[in-house]
């Protein structure tokens, strides 16, 4: 048994002296993933190790030249040992599911973290440092709304302090994945999810994308930055000092494809930028799909809903039309974000339920308590956000 | 649109590759093309070729034709294989290795749908076609046409494949083509194309040989053989069909639905106007989980048959064989979400999905239990098939424990897309299938041609697969624990590379396994005098193939075998069994026909022609398949008697043979 240990111990240090970060992680969501990984595996082992030693053995003993050995070519059943033989990959089977199951519910990407690490609890109402991650075409945009600034392939977070990413994708999808912080996530276009993690360790970890995304796939990799709250600050006040702006327009130069992008820094950043980037509407005068998702709930637009699109002339880079199909289109934004931000102020918009959101009959027929106008004003707006 | 663009639709001068490695190798596949040709007319083959095999109905046959075409693609696919891992092994410490992006990530895209469709999917449907009708006793497979068509149209799949490489790209988005990527905004030119159209018509054969064999299994066994008296090769063969008829309609209408994105601007898995890649994403995995044990259950079949064979015992727990078979069959279409863990679902859903992955290595442990206790109080002959079997065992049993690793859904978080994951399905699709693919040419071979594999050269063979699995793909199991993910072109941090270096030592010790293979089969061929076999029953068989000769009469058995147990021919040798040697009738049969070459090269050409949105040629051809498949109804010539003196005449030759045998 002792040698065993010294044997599993032997073999994690080799692993770990050629820098196995995910057996020798520096976040304690990875840290937990590892434990995880490491149980389970002792736990199959206990049924694999005897197998394939039983392998080794019958087939020594029971060869052709073995005469010794008992030969009974017609022994071909035995209740017992189908009992055995069923039930022991079963139990494990029932411990390794048990264990599956809380795990993944504790290690879900999306709870919120309940300590800091295996010796340090966390406040009950704590407030993460909120980082949004956008991959593009090849490259990371991170978003901080606290601070009000963005980097790009450039991550920099406090040790200690819990991390909620929330993460999205311009055209294609990746996997957000720091190996020492925590398991990796997919960022997806249109699509938002999310991660939860925390550095414990100060240091400078490798960041990358785990999906492939096209021709500039391997390029796509930053570092992370786990800094003493001092050196945080420090990061905060120089990426402030940035007199780049990402605004829309910034922002749709910075979508278009190009690799090996060295960090970059913006001291300011649109406040509604990355909520743009998830709905498809940071080109002004495109409908953001949110929009759209409530417009539909209520019954949709109907038939006007047909007129109120606009040739797709730019969404992505490459974005051609098909060869059989119409020209590409996109639905019309009623007005535009800046049109909206003038009449609604900063507020966050409210989204109003219409009382009863089941349609009559078919969903192009409107709530009988609403009004008709709004789709005879569309039908006479002109076409463009522009001209708004 | 001009006149040009009317004929070639985009198809123009800028389609052939400019890269000089696909320039060398073209020239070399065009000078090897040049001499079989014109080998084949010098020694006026051509005939020989199209009457005897093209045209041939003959599950056998088509059996053989299936895994040559497996061979061949295997070539390829291991050719990509090797490329990525030289292009892995030296692209670091700024070095952009010798591949471009473009040409890499074609490679990588290449080598798993070659692999998966053209390799192991011909090789597996070749082996059943072969084997399974001899095992129950039939003369051939329900409908014997649609088998050849089926051959054909697996064929034509891969030939549009192999098209990509000298005229235009092939798809640069990993195996299974996820949108966005796939979609015609950031994949524009032809690789996904020809990747939708390959498969798409490869995938036509499969489901209709998948069809063929289920219901040949249900419907021609030999009188006596109930459902629990099938041998456990055809068992397991007739899981693989329910599969095969099951998923692979899903894989076609998923990739429907890509090509209407792509083709006519719908917008299933766009990102903008409703669509949602995650769609494709789920169904893909609907089908391509069931695929995974498509490929592998018939090898857990072969092993079956070679355990009990070798062992001269009869197989340990037939009926929990059989139990386990069918609870993995339905399980397998239960735990496809574990492939995507990391896109965002719910614990709760992860969790389901990674205890039914699970629970679906408790019949696959019952089966490897099942193999052990045959070889307990057996006499283990170590012959290849036996070999390949235990080395099997062996590497099985580690892809299986770090496949169950991935279904742990925090674990997976952390291995999934990386090296690690690369190594897991290698380690059982090379452990399980290859070695059982190897296991079964090395066990049927005789039965098919009359004479034994070399043992020496196939020793070779053997020894380079194991070693060279193991250190190709041990490093990459270490790799994965250092965060190293998948699909990588370029590295920074150099102390990786030696790890790749050793990987890619173990793919050139394979290349030796795949090289001895060749030579096994070649030196076989110039010394089968030696390694003949007139008893048709080499290792001492215990199932319905092994009663007829090597290779057998193209009517399988003159008389309809009669089976009273499950190894129905050790129990005819048991109650010594006398052959037949009178009362022989003229045999029904059917005939060849050139139907089905002819439509899978119409269908080759549509495709083509789809890719190349040349429509003219679309139309024309399809309207071509339409037509000569209905034409082809009408053909009633389709069967023929073998007359009863021949029958009378390969009978008593037989009679002789086995007489010559015991003098």
């Amino acid at each position: 048994m002792k040698s065993l240990r010294f044997a599993a111990i032997a073999s994690l240090l080799f692993l770990a002296s050629c820098k196995a970060v995910v057996l020798s992680p520096s976040g304690d969501i990875a840290a937990q993933q590892r434990d995880l990984l490491l149980l389970s595996t002792g736990l199959m082992l206990l049924i694999i190790v005897p197998v394939m030693a039983l392998v080794v053995f019958f087939a020594w003993k029971y060869r052709a030249s073995n005469r010794e050995a008992e030969y009974d070519p017609e022994w071909h059943h035995s209740t017992r040992l189908e009992l055995v033989i069923w039930s022991a990959p079963l139990l494990i089977i029932i411990c390794l599911g048990a264990l599956t199951w809380v795990g993944t519910h504790l290690l879900d990407p999306y709870r919120k973290l309940d300590r800091i690490s295996a010796d340090k609890a966390i406040e009950a109402e704590y407030t993460p440092l909120r980082v949004q991650v956008v991959s593009m075409d090849w490259k990371w945009l991170f978003i901080y709304p606290e601070y009000g600034f963005a980097t790009v392939n450039e991550l920099a977070a406090p040790v200690d302090r819990p991390i909620e990413f929330s993460l999205t994708s311009t055209s294609v999808m990746n996997a957000f994945y720091i190996p020492a912080m925590a398991g990796m996530i997919y960022s997806m276009p249109a699509m938002e999810t999310k991660l939860n993690g925390v550095f414990n360790n100060e240091g400078v970890y490798d960041g990358f994308s785990s999906h492939y995304s096209g021709h500039g796939f391997s390029g796509m990799r930053f570092k992370a930055h786990a800094l003493d709250q001092a050196g945080f600050d420090q990061w905060v006040a120089d990426v402030r000092a940035s007199d780049a702006a990402l605004d829309r327009a910034e922002y749709l130069e910075l979508e278009k494809p190009s690799e090996h992008v060295p960090p970059t820094r913006f001291g300011t950043v649109d406040a509604d930028l990355y909520h743009a980037i998830l709905n498809f509407c940071v080109e002004s005068g495109k409908m953001c799909m949110d929009e759209m998702m409530a417009l539909d709930r209520q019954g949709g637009m109907g038939i006007a809903g047909i007129m109120n699109v606009t040739a797709l002339t730019h969404d992505k880079y490459a974005r051609r039309g098909t060869v059989l199909g119409n020209a590409p289109i996109t639905v019309d934004a009623f007005c535009t974000v800046l049109d909206s931000e003038r009449m609604y102020g900063a507020a966050e918009t409210e989204v109003v339920h219409p009382k009863a959101a089941t349609p009559i009959r078919g969903h192009a027929l409107a709530q009988p308590a609403m009004s008709l106008t709004p789709t005879f004003t569309l039908l006479r707006t002109p076409r463009g956000a522009e001209a708004l | 649109m001009t006149l040009t663009e009317f004929i070639f639709g985009r198809l123009d001068w800028n389609a052939i590759p400019y890269d000089p490695i696909v320039q060398l190798t073209f020239v070399a596949v065009a000078l090897g093309g040049i001499a079989l040709v014109g080998a084949l007319t010098y020694f006026k083959l051509w005939g020989y070729l199209w009457n005897e095999w093209f045209t041939s109905v003959d599950h056998k046959k088509i059996g053989i034709m299936y895994m040559i075409l497996g061979l061949v693609m295997l070539l390829r696919g291991f050719a990509d294989a090797i490329m990525m891992r030289v292009q892995q092994a030296i692209a670091f410490n700024g070095s952009e290795g010798y591949l471009n992006a473009h040409h890499y990530d074609q490679i990588f895209t290449a080598h798993g749908v070659i692999m998966i469709f053209f390799v192991a999917m011909p090789w597996v449907t070749g082996l059943m076609n072969y084997v399974v009708p001899l095992q129950i006793g039939a003369r051939d497979v329900s409908f014997p046409f649609l088998n050849n068509f089926s051959f054909w149209m697996t064929a034509g799949g891969a030939i549009i494949t192999m098209i990509s490489l000298f005229i235009g790209e092939y798809g640069q988005t990993g195996w299974l083509a996820f949108p966005p990527l796939s979609g015609i905004g950031a994949s524009p030119y032809v690789g996904v194309d020809y990747y939708i159209w390959g498969l798409q018509v490869a995938g036509v054969g499969t489901t209709l040989s998948g069809i063929n064999l289920l219901v040949t299994i249900i419907k021609m066994r030999a009188p006596g053989m109930t459902m629990m008296k099938m041998p456990i090769f055809t068992w397991t063969s007739l899981c693989t069909n329910v599969l095969i008829v099951a998923s692979f309609p899903v894989l076609t209408v998923v990739l429907v639905l890509l090509s209407l994105d792509r083709y006519v601007g719908t917008n299933f898995f766009t990102n903008d106007l409703g669509g949602n890649p995650m769609m494709y994403v789920n169904l893909i995995w609907i089908w391509g989980h069931p695929e995974v044990y498509i490929l592998i259950l018939p090898l857990f079949g072969v092993f079956s048959e070679v355990v009990s064979t070798f062992t001269g015992k009869r197989l340990f727990g037939y009926t929990s064989m059989v139990y386990a078979t069918v609870v993995i069959t339905v399980l397998s279409y239960l735990v496809w979400l574990h492939h995507f863990f990391t896109m965002g679902s719910g614990a709760s859903v992860n969790s389901f999905f990674g205890i039914t992955t699970m629970i679906i290595s408790i019949p696959t442990g019952a089966k490897i239990f099942n193999w052990l206790f045959t070889m307990y109080k057996g006499r283990i002959r170590f012959e290849l098939p036996m070999m390949w079997t235990v080395a099997f065992m062996l590497t099985f049993t580690v892809g299986g424990m770090t496949g169950v690793l991935l279904a742990v859904p925090p674990a997976d978080f952390v291995l999934h897309n990386s090296l690690f994951l690369i190594a897991h399905f290698h380690n059982v699709i090379i452990g399980g299938v290859v070695f059982g693919l190897f296991a079964a040419i090395n066990f049927w071979w005789p039965k098919a041609f009359g004479f034994k594999l070399d043992p020496f050269w196939g020793k070779v063979s053997f020894w380079g697969w194991v070693v060279g699995f193991w250190v190709a793909f041990t490093p990459l199991y270490v790799l994965g624990l250092m965060g190293v993910t998948r699909r990588l072109r370029t590295f920074d941090d150099p102390s990786l590379q030696i790890w790749f270096q050793i990987a890619a030592v173990g793919a050139g010790i394979i290349a030796i396994g795949i090289g001895a293979f060749l030579i096994q089969i070649a030196v076989s061929i110039w010394k089968r005098d030696q390694l003949r076999d007139f008893t048709g029953d080499p290792w001492g068989g215990r199932t319905l193939e092994w009663a007829t000769s090597s290779p057998p009469p193209d009517y399988n058995f003159a008389f309809t075998p009669v089976a009273h147990d499950v190894d129905a021919w050790h129990d005819m040798k048991a109650r010594n069994y006398q052959r037949p040697t009178a009362g022989f009738a003229e045999i029904h049969m059917p005939r060849g026909t050139g139907a089905g070459v002819i439509l899978s090269a119409l269908a080759v050409i549509c495709g083509f022609a789809l890719v190349w949105y040349i429509w003219w040629l679309a139309a024309l051809s399809f309207i071509g398949i339409v037509g000569y498949a209905i034409y082809h109804t009408f053909d009633n010539d389709r069967d023929y008697y073998i007359p009863v003196d021949e029958v009378i005449e390969t009978e008593r030759k037989r009679e002789a043979q086995l007489a010559s045998l015991k003098a």
